[in-house]
């Protein structure tokens, strides 16, 4: 069947079986590896993409689900060479080791901070877990959350004044 | 002047940051890739015309097979094979050598020993399609009963899991002894007091969040097979698939891409690896395989299972004297632990831990049952944790029955800072140490004696308060090569460094990283040694074509060992450099000094040649009879292994009404000697913290009596997500390793290795005066309600 949709702002019309599951789609069929499977059973959320700005595991998500919405990866972050406040986070505050949850993680805490801008560690800690990391003990992905939200804030006072 | 002397420190510390060298948190240059989505992992490889595979695995966890139907498979369309074990027997492969000299099936012929065994594989166009014709793939079976305690296993009259074996009558694996057995014995007929401990530490595994697979392209007409494959140790394994496949070496080019996360996961040879790639050489195309998560947990190397029972002999002055263990270990239905080929129980042996204890004696036996093979070091150096975690809970019982705090226990009983290097009593020469100075740091960071008065306090109104102390030592970082191996190969690493003409280099390691920012800590030792920023040092990993031949990345061993060989090849490039200044200076080779990157003649400081002068000239103006360029290898044998330590100190709460554990504070003070990039370090250290929790409270994988697996999925195998993950605070101590060229020690396990019996000594800390002296791990509340109950407690 035919699902036709938005991926990081790019028009998209492919012929899929129905039972396609969104992860394979973007990763086999539109071949962007960045999102990640870690479980298939919705735990780990390595497969995290933002689906119309939401937080979505495209491992329980299928293709025809997709149709009309506008769906967000890893791939989609950075913006004409600019990276997102999110990436920049991670990566001064050392919030990734083997990198397999990052585009998740990453996804996770940008909506997590474009809803809720200044959040508590507790609030980060909270709105990331559905997304396991193995590798860093989450400390300073709470860190990397938090330096991308001081830099959202920071950015948001400059355009004010 | 002040003003001057701040402006000269201001620029000491620019120039310092700026060249990246040892001791310097530099952001990761593996970041960009990552943070992008462009992480290439083994599932994003493609090739063209590559299958996909998918293994059909045993309900059973012991049943003959009778017979397998795969006609029903092979008429969906898009199936191109379905491959048994039969087929595998013709080529000889049906069986494989594992990691500790005995043999595992790769696709069942006789029998299926362990729930999830790999029966046969399904190789289709697409993963949907294998998958679809897995489930049509239908074997008859005549079930067995199932063993799943290595009790039951070696009674009198059990059934015979591996009666293939010749010679095989029982399901006992190995007996294996260590220490001195007579002056244990004397140790303990002159105690004034024996402390015992009888406790299991439960299998777990390491389950990192990428999978394990592969992608195997064989190509019939080269003969080449390049075989992309999540492997922590690319050159062992194109080795041992040379000898297990009968491949021809040159031809063989393992690549080791990015790995999600390895933790021991990745370092046996699996079925799916050796079936994809006989499938690809049998079809004529790439064949891909990636397990699901469930593939993962009920298949691949699981950890721990290990029973222990043991004593302390303790003198009239509260001194260890003599200690004993016993150990029962669950090897599953087929011996495949990763660990030195000497060792049968790994380096359990180092179980004296961090006490000055003159006597000891272990005595392991192993044992097969009806349970997924493994036996790998969950971020652990060969079964260190076990030994860890047995003598902290050991010394947090001794300090119960002496009535002492056990911080007092320890402090009487440590190897002292002055004793190094230290001959323990099961034959370890300890490195270097100061436990007491980690111990004090970790007491003043937690407010130790305040929070024994709360805890008075609060005992006195009913209330449970914990507090663990682990006091840990590990062995890591093997080998020397002549005492430890893997199948074989000596444990030595290496490091290739090629210094470009415009004074940038790459550096080739035999190492593997899964996560531990190998391309940002060598560029750093290279920067220290060589002068050249880190910035400039671009390193290359896991690809066997490309790298000089190592051991791989697990047992923490990278820095120990491939950090070593990693400072004396740039050494080695800093001596020819010494002869290229003489040359550009018109001096005697031994009036050239070395200082940060720059060459000078002895008393003429401010007439300096950079490294990158000296590169250049490498290539462009050599004194005659020298080797032109400035590149070289260095394959590194370690005089001994290294000895990192620490002390964790937790606090926790418990709920008597529910049984549930908080864990209110964790304080980790780690010593691995010099920190190259402490920012690393911690990360490590979180991650440590991290996987020790689990493993405390959440992570087990268990079997009901039938030999089913619970615990085979992210539903039942619980994972700690960033909510339940205490907040981790901080310190150290740096002893370094007199023997490691940049005194480094190794330190992505210590935490893993010494925080468990730091989280379940503080739950018992809270329970001993109930007369509740262990509870085994996962310490989850229904036990400690449990324990709370069978003592009176109730709300």
């Amino acid at each position: 069947m035919n699902v036709t949709f938005e991926i990081n702002g790019a028009a998209k019309s492919v012929d899929v079986e129905p039972r396609t599951l969104v992860v394979d789609l973007i990763r086999t069929k539109l071949g962007m590896t960045g999102t990640h499977i870690g479980c298939d059973t919705s735990n780990c959320g390595a497969c995290t993409v933002l689906l119309d700005g939401r937080p979505v595991k495209s491992c329980t998500l299928l293709a025809p689900m997709l149709e009309g919405k506008s769906v967000t990866t890893v791939e989609g972050l950075a913006k004409g060479g600019k990276l997102d406040a999110i990436q920049v986070g991670f990566h001064a505050e050392h919030g990734l080791q083997c990198g397999f949850c990052t585009p998740g993680m990453m996804l996770v805490g940008k909506a997590l901070i474009e809803a809720n801008p200044h959040p508590t560690e507790d609030e980060i800690r909270w709105g990331i877990s559905g997304n396991i990391c193995r590798c860093t003990g989450y400390m300073n992905i709470v860190k990397a959350i938090q330096h991308a939200a001081a830099a959202n804030a920071a950015e948001n006072t400059a355009g004010v004044a | 002047m002040a003003v001057d002397t701040t402006e000269a420190a201001a620029a000491a510390e620019a120039a310092r940051q700026a060249m990246g060298g040892i001791g310097v948190s530099l952001a990761r240059k593996e970041d960009a890739r990552f943070i992008h989505g462009q992480g290439h992992y083994v599932d994003d490889v493609v090739l063209p015309g590559m299958l996909h595979m998918v293994i059909v695995r045993s309900p059973h966890a012991h049943a003959r097979i009778k017979g397998i139907d795969s006609s029903a498979a092979m008429a969906i369309p898009g199936v191109i094979a379905v491959v048994t074990g039969e087929l595998l027997a013709q080529h000889k492969l049906a069986w494989m050598p594992t990691l500790s000299g005995d043999t595992q099936a790769v696709l069942a012929t006789d029998k299926v020993r362990f729930q999830g065994q790999e029966v046969a594989c399904v190789i289709a166009e697409t993963k949907y399609i294998a998958e679809d014709a897995a489930a049509l793939v239908s074997v008859d079976y005549e079930p067995l009963q199932a063993i799943t305690t290595p009790q039951q296993a070696i009674e009198p009259g059990a059934i015979v899991i591996r009666d293939e074996k010749e010679g095989q009558t029982d399901n006992k694996i190995y007996h294996w002894e260590a220490g001195d057995k007579d002056a244990t014995d004397a140790a303990f007929a002159r105690a004034a007091k024996v402390v015992s401990l009888a406790t299991f530490y439960p299998r777990c595994h390491p389950s990192p969040l990428e999978t394990c697979g592969c992608v195997a392209d064989l190509d019939p007409v080269t003969g080449n097979a390049t075989i992309y494959m999540t492997s922590q140790a690319p050159h062992a394994h194109r080795t041992l698939f040379a000898i297990v496949a009968g491949l021809p070496e040159e031809k063989i080019r393992i690549i080791s891409p990015d790995l999600g996360g390895g933790f021991g996961n990745k370092v046996p040879i699996y079925p799916g690896y050796v079936v994809a790639t006989a499938a690809s050489l049998l079809i004529g195309r790439p064949v891909k395989w990636v397990e699901d998560r469930t593939d993962n947990l009920i298949s691949t190397g699981f950890a721990r299972d290990y029973h222990m029972d043991g004593s302390v002999a303790i003198d009239e002055n509260g001194k260890f004297i003599g200690l004993r263990v016993n150990l029962l270990s669950d090897n599953g239905a087929f011996f495949a632990d990763a660990q030195p080929s000497k060792f049968r129980a790994g380096l359990f042996h180092i179980v004296t831990g961090s006490y000055d204890i003159p006597a000891a004696h272990i005595v392991a036996n192993g044992a097969y049952t009806n349970k997924a093979p493994g036996g790998v070091a969950y971020r652990c150096s060969f079964r260190v944790t076990e030994a860890s975690y047995f003598i902290e809970r050991l010394v947090e019982s001794a300090a119960v029955e002496l009535g002492q705090d056990p911080v007092t226990t320890r402090l009487n009983n440590f190897i002292q800072p002055e004793a190094f290097p230290y001959q323990s009593a099961s034959g370890f020469e300890y490195d270097s140490g100061d436990y007491p100075g980690a111990m004090k740091v970790a007491l003043d960071m937690l407010g130790y004696d305040e929070l024994r008065k709360e805890q008075a306090e609060k005992r006195a109104r009913g209330e449970l308060m914990g507090i663990g102390v682990a006091s840990f030592t590990e062995v890591v970082g093997a080998g020397k090569g002549k005492d430890y191996d893997i199948a074989g190969l000596r444990m030595f690493d290496s490091a290739e460094l090629r210094v470009h003409p415009t004074g940038k280099a790459i550096l080739k390691l035999g190492v593997k990283s899964q996560g531990q920012g190998h391309e940002t800590t060598f560029a750093q030792i290279v920067a220290e040694e060589l002068g050249i920023p880190a910035s400039d040092v671009e390193v290359r990993e896991g690809d066997t074509d490309n790298t000089p031949f190592g051991l791989g990345t697990y047992a923490s061993r990278s820095t120990p060992v491939g950090g070593a060989a990693t400072a004396m090849v740039s050494r080695k490039l800093r001596d020819k450099g010494k002869l290229i200044a003489a040359h550009l200076f018109e001096a005697d080779v031994a009036d050239i000094e070395f200082a940060k990157g720059k060459y000078n003649v002895k008393g003429s400081p401010d007439n300096v040649k950079t490294i990158q002068d000296i590169a250049f000239a490498a290539y462009t103006n050599l004194p005659d009879g020298l080797e032109a360029g400035l590149e070289g290898v260095t394959y590194y044998d370690p005089p001994n292994m290294t000895f990192p330590f620490g002390t964790y100190l937790v606090v926790v709460d418990i709920d008597k009404g529910t049984g549930q554990v908080k864990v209110r504070r964790m304080v980790a003070v780690d010593d691995c000697g010099v920190r190259i990039n402490p920012m690393i370090v911690e990360g490590q250290i979180h991650g440590g913290l991290t996987e020790g929790f689990g493993i405390a409270f959440m992570e087990l994988i268990t079997f009901d009596d039938e030999g089913n697996c619970i615990g085979s999925n992210f539903m039942d195998y619980l994972i700690p997500t960033a909510w339940e993950t205490p907040r981790f605070e901080l310190g150290e101590t740096v002893t370094p390793s007199p023997h490691h060229p940049i005194g480094a020690k190794g330190v992505g396990e210590s935490a893993t290795v010494g925080s468990p019996a730091a989280y379940v000594n503080a739950v018992i800390d809270a329970l001993s005066h109930l007369g509740i002296t262990n509870i085994d791990m996962p310490i989850t509340s229904d036990k400690v309600w449990a324990a709370l109950r069978s003592k009176g407690v109730t709300e």
